[in-house]
């Protein structure tokens, strides 16, 4: 049997009702992992060893008491750090809220308990999710584990660090401008992000509100569509929640692409993407054709300036949002005589420098006489790329594109230049804006050995379809592996 | 030409305290970005709606029914200053 910390969540489930292992077993083991490849990788802020072990000694006894298990039920899952878990630090990899301890679980985690998973430990982010390589993190960046030398992409580049590593079987991320989908693509991982309002944000400590989703990082189509069965769904806590039923994810896998239309978005797919992700793309693209479906190229223009839109929305909204952290209710306080001076001195002392200057962009953006040109124009511009999608959706099941203009880059490469690093997410931020699904899935591997994401697009609550063709194209494609990692006890 | 703004009367209004150096180096940079951003203005808008929810739909707001809430204790811990069941800060008035 392959190594327990390696198995997918549906191949370690089987294995649990088999009696081929426990969930003690499994947790024990990625646990090990963690402890052999944390000092390299550093996917994990903090590793919850107690708490992850009494829930797989949980899990054991009710499946020995053989009560009804789902398909989590004593699967070992990492959490993003901006995902609030009651009892357990929660930082979102900010100084800010160094020590916070959450007293309540956001949903997703209360309904990720419910169902039996166990949880690791909290992973590694871009500080407040803001970021695409995890290298904004207040304490210390993480690795990718195809190439230590290269970033994971971000910002939940430590979920996708610890399910590539093998230190969980899959994980949570967040995805505000592609935070799922290109940490996924640059770690040979499945990343889905779900429609707008189908997983609920309570208790996901907040960046851009009408952008963010939580969704699922795996090792499979399968395992991501299981997965986000097990977080979607309404929430009355979440006023943004959709109130109806959330589409199934499991429903088509299998199905293939037979007389599906796929739409390859142009302007995402030429203009600023590295040769071999071009490469790698027009390969799966051919071979979905030959496995049936139709291939058609369609212009999507106001696509072009949705890094521009997004670049004003998503600052306001953080401004926004993170004037929450005052040095009051929770978190850091640098002393000061006047309420102004303390929380001045707070927030200058407690935010890294990619948040201090989002939330001055944010500010600028929505102070008085620049709202209407700034934030309000991005909100139009954001009804014109709805707009077509909505009439690509009328020829085409699905669009496609490649998920990350690149593979992964080198550590530091793209610090000093904040747009050179913003232009990581021109592939992904368009389905943010426009609040539809979107999903990457590994087709290859650069000659460099560093593995190359492929984006599906589908329209808003079109999740069925959208894991049909992932699961068509994960069969498609040539299986990357996992990642062979050089690792010494520490 | 990239946008020229006022970064120390933003930097108030956001409540963080810079240096003039970190000052300078935010202006700077925060006006490539907006001259990238401002390529929104370029295009035509007129008649149509912004966008807040990408969803058409509103508010789903829940029943107004009273349920427990956070424990205030347990919440108040997690203050930098708490006493008396309240959050203690600074004075807002700087009294001479």
């Amino acid at each position: 049997m392959t190594e327990l910390s390696q198995l997918t969540l549906v191949e370690a489930a089987a294995a649990l009702r088999t009696g081929e292992c426990t969930s003690v077993a499994l947790t024990e083991s990625v646990l090990d992992r963690a402890s052999l490849t944390e000092a390299s990788v550093h996917a994990y802020l903090t590793i919850d060893r107690q708490g992850a072990m009494a829930a797989a000694e949980a899990s054991d006894r009710r499946i020995a008491a053989e009560k009804p298990i789902g398909p989590l039920d004593g699967l070992p899952i990492a959490l993003k750090d901006n995902m609030m878990t009651k009892g357990i630090e929660t930082t979102a990899s900010s100084k800010i809220l160094s020590g916070y301890i959450p007293p309540y679980d956001g949903t997703v985690v209360k309904l990720l308990r419910e169902a039996g998973a166990v949880f690791v430990g909290k992973t590694n982010l871009d500080e407040f999710a803001m970021g695409s390589s995890t290298e904004n993190s207040a304490y210390g960046p993480t690795r990718n584990p195809w190439n230590l030398d290269t970033v994971p992409g971000g910002s939940s580049g430590g979920s996708a660090a610890a399910v590539a590593a093998g230190s969980a079987l899959a994980g949570l991320g967040s995805d505000t401008g592609g935070s799922i989908r290109q940490p996924a693509a640059l770690c040979g991982l499945v990343g889905m992000k779900p429609t707008y309002g189908l997983v609920s944000r309570y208790g996901l400590i907040a960046f851009a509100s009408s952008l963010d989703q939580i969704g699922p990082l795996t090792r499979s189509v399968q395992d991501a569509a299981i997965l986000y069965e097990a977080i979607a769904g309404h929430d009355p806590h979440d006023a943004t929640s959709f109130p109806g039923p959330a589409p199934s994810g499991t429903e088509r896998l299998g199905a293939g692409v037979e007389g599906l239309r796929v739409g390859v978005v142009n302007e995402l797919s030429g203009e600023g993407i590295d040769d071999e992700v071009l490469v790698a793309f027009r390969t799966t693209i051919d071979r979905l054709a030959n496995a049936g479906a139709e291939v058609v190229d369609l212009s999507l223009p106001s696509t072009a300036t949705a890094l521009s839109a997004y670049y004003l929305i998503a600052p306001a909204e953080c401004s926004a949002n993170l004037a929450r952290f005052d040095g009051v209710r929770y978190g850091l306080r640098v002393d000061g005589s006047t309420v102004d001076e303390m929380m001045s001195l707070t927030r200058a002392e407690g935010f890294g420098s990619e948040v201090i200057r989002r939330i001055l962009l944010g500010t600028y953006a929505l102070s008085a006489g620049y709202y209407d040109a700034f934030y309000g124009q991005a909100q139009r511009v954001r009804t014109l790329i709805i707009q077509e999608f909505a009439t690509a959706y009328e020829q085409v099941d699905v669009l496609v594109s490649p998920t990350a203009p690149a593979p992964a880059f080198e550590l530091g490469a793209k610090t000093q230049d904040p747009l050179s690093m913003y232009m990581q997410d021109i592939c992904t931020i368009p389905s943010n804006l426009s609040g539809h699904p979107a999903m990457s899935v590994p087709v290859g591997l650069s000659a460099s050995g560093l593995p190359i994401g492929f984006q599906v697009m589908a329209p808003a609550l079109g999740e069925t379809v959208m894991f049909q063709v992932a699961a068509a194209i994960e069969a498609l494609s040539d299986d990357i592996g996992r990642p062979v990692l050089e690792v010494v006890a520490s | 030409m990239p946008i020229d703004i006022d970064i120390a009367h933003v930097a108030k209004l956001a409540r963080i305290e810079l240096s003039e150096q970190d000052m300078a180096s935010y202006r700077a940079q925060l006006g490539v970005i907006l001259d990238h951003a401002a390529k929104v203005q370029a295009l035509p808008t007129e008649g149509v709606q912004p966008t807040s929810h990408p969803l058409d739909m509103v508010n789903a707001f829940r029943d107004d029914v009273v349920t427990p809430s956070l424990d205030r204790d347990e919440v108040l811990s997690q203050a930098p200053d708490a006493t008396d069941g309240f959050f203690r800060v600074p004075p807002s008035l700087d009294n001479e």
